[in-house]
């Protein structure tokens, strides 16, 4: 479980997050979404030290990240996943050894076993046979897929994903979510994702966070949220016309 | 404001070498990253040594021969000057200058492009220092190959000088032995090594840092990689000086 407490943040005057208290937890996918440029990403980086808090605490089961020294961030970067919004694999490298790097670098095992667990994560993923291909040789699913397979090579406790189905077609984008969904259960993992695909929100969503222009505007789960009565949060979700009428119809056939 | 500015990079550049010269996660990960870096900065370079020496060698002696010698001159001067020309100068500090240019934008551009795609985050979020496991490789890989390129460099230089003698009949061969045999002093072989040295941490740091801070996009990863050239150039020039005038 990771809590958050009282986050704030803000680039030199200007306030970006503002009194975030939040919790994400374990065996869940947990969500953030919010409109462009809300904050979701700098909330990611915050929650994975990439960026310091201004002010407040992040706390991973109890051990708080900002009052960590350099060395017990290392360590507890060793539980973490993460998946890039650019997929960020090592170029000059081929899926399989970007699979293998994490693992290359801390497991103690044998080369065979390393090998073993980089091609079954790969497997996982469905990329079994494109491990020899170089990153820019595969399509942009393909990219998430081994990145998410790198994510999850060394079995982390915590798993964060930014935006992992933007500028996917909407069926890829349904491929990863229930791959992201399926890893955090059958594993326990703290997952947490970025997303403003409401297909996700609706598909996965088991404890969403929404957040407005840095504020954490309403928390809930997918059940809740199509009858949610917050104006902001409606407005984000039922975006076009078509998507309130269905919300209409839908809390109709609710009540009847 | 400009002294400011130049305290804060030297100041970030000092941290950043600080992170670079931490022990290695792990020494096999190392090993293999200091391979693949000295086949691509060093072995990579070879050709581009050899052909610029060889010319330089040839054009040294034929300026020598015709433009400088004349009647009253022991005939070794041209080889004579050749060979220090290339020892003393040439072979370390020009020859770096050339690299910098090339190894330079090199490391820079990959850097950058590794910085702003995110790949150094990847290697942070994994616990990785990721200063560490991308810099210390191509500094220990620059510096270790350097002097192998420096010796290619004079032989390659003296070469040329041969091919002026026996394809151009600008100067004799015994001539051009005898020059190239006098007074020779070993310590100046060992000065242009030294010098090299210096000058190869130069060219790996200080690219290393401009491509690894770069912030923004594509934009940048080009300005990052003139940068790291013209910095590079200019710090090798400055300390030619003072290593030359240290070390003779
Ligand atoms: N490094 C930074 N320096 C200054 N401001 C920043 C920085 N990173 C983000 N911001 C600002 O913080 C705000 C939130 O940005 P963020 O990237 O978190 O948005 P987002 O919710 O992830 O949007 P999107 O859905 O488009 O990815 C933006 O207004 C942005 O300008
Ligand atoms: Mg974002």
């Amino acid at each position: 479980m990771i809590t958050v407490d009282k986050l704030y943040k803000s680039f030199d005057d200007r306030q970006v997050l503002s009194d975030i208290n939040t919790e994400f937890h374990n065996g869940k996918t947990n969500l953030i979404i919010g409109q462009s440029g809300s904050g979701k990403t700098v909330l990611m980086n915050c929650l994975v030290g990439l960026h310091e808090p201004s002010q407040g605490h992040i706390l991973y089961d109890g051990r708080d990240l900002t009052a960590m020294s350099k060395r017990e961030r290392t360590l507890l970067r060793r539980e973490i996943g993460m998946l890039f919004q650019s997929s960020a694999l090592f170029d000059s490298m081929t899926v399989l050894d970007n699979v293998m790097f994490p693992l290359d670098m801390f497991s103690t095992k044998s080369y065979k076993e390393r090998r073993e667990r980089a091609l079954h994560c790969l497997d996982r993923v469905n990329l079994g046979g494109a491990e020899s291909k170089y990153p820019n040789e595969l399509s942009g699913g393909m990219q998430k897929r081994a990145a998410i397979a790198r994510a999850i090579a060394m079995e982390p406790r915590y798993l964060f994903c930014d935006e992992p189905n933007s500028g996917l077609d909407p069926k890829t984008s349904l491929v990863i979510d229930k791959l992201i969904s399926d890893i955090t259960h059958e594993n326990n993992i703290t997952t947490v994702v970025n997303t403003h695909d409401m297909n996700s929100v609706i598909g996965i969503g088991e404890n969403i966070l929404f957040i407005d222009k840095g504020h954490k505007a309403w928390q809930g789960s997918n059940k809740e949220v199509l009858t949610a009565d917050n104006k902001r949060l409606n407005d984000f979700i039922f975006a076009s016309d078509f998507s309130k009428q269905l919300r209409q119809d839908i809390i109709a056939n609710m009540a009847g | 404001m400009y002294i400011i500015k130049f305290l804060q990079s030297f100041g970030e550049y000092l941290l950043l070498m600080g992170r670079s010269f931490q022990k290695p996660e792990r020494f096999k990960m190392f090993l293999r990253k200091y391979y693949q870096e000295v086949m691509a900065l060093g072995v990579n370079s070879i050709g581009i040594v050899l052909l610029i020496s060889l010319f330089i060698g040839a054009v040294i002696c034929i300026q020598m021969k015709l433009n400088i010698q004349s009647a009253w001159m022991p005939t070794w001067v041209s080889g004579y000057t050749t060979r220090e020309i290339m020892l003393l100068e040439f072979s370390s500090a020009i020859m770096c200058l050339i690299l910098a240019g090339k190894v330079g934008s090199n490391i820079a551009s990959e850097l950058g492009t590794m910085r702003v795609t995110q790949q150094i985050d990847a290697l942070e979020i994994m616990g990785v220092n990721s200063a560490s496991y991308l810099i210390l490789p191509k500094i220990t890989a620059l510096v270790s190959i350097i002097p192998v390129l420096v010796t290619f460099s004079v032989a390659a230089g003296i070469a040329g000088a041969y091919c002026t003698a026996y394809f151009a009949d600008i100067i004799t061969p015994s001539d051009l032995t005898l020059g190239l045999q006098h007074q020779f002093t070993q310590w100046f072989f060992w000065m242009g090594v030294i010098k090299s040295l210096f000058f190869a941490f130069i060219i790996a740091s200080v690219s290393s840092y401009y491509g690894y801070t770069v912030r923004g996009g594509s934009i940048e990863v080009g300005k990052a990689s003139t940068n790291a050239v013209v910095s590079s150039s200019v710090l090798i020039l400055f300390s030619d000086i003072f290593l030359t005038k240290m070390l003779s």
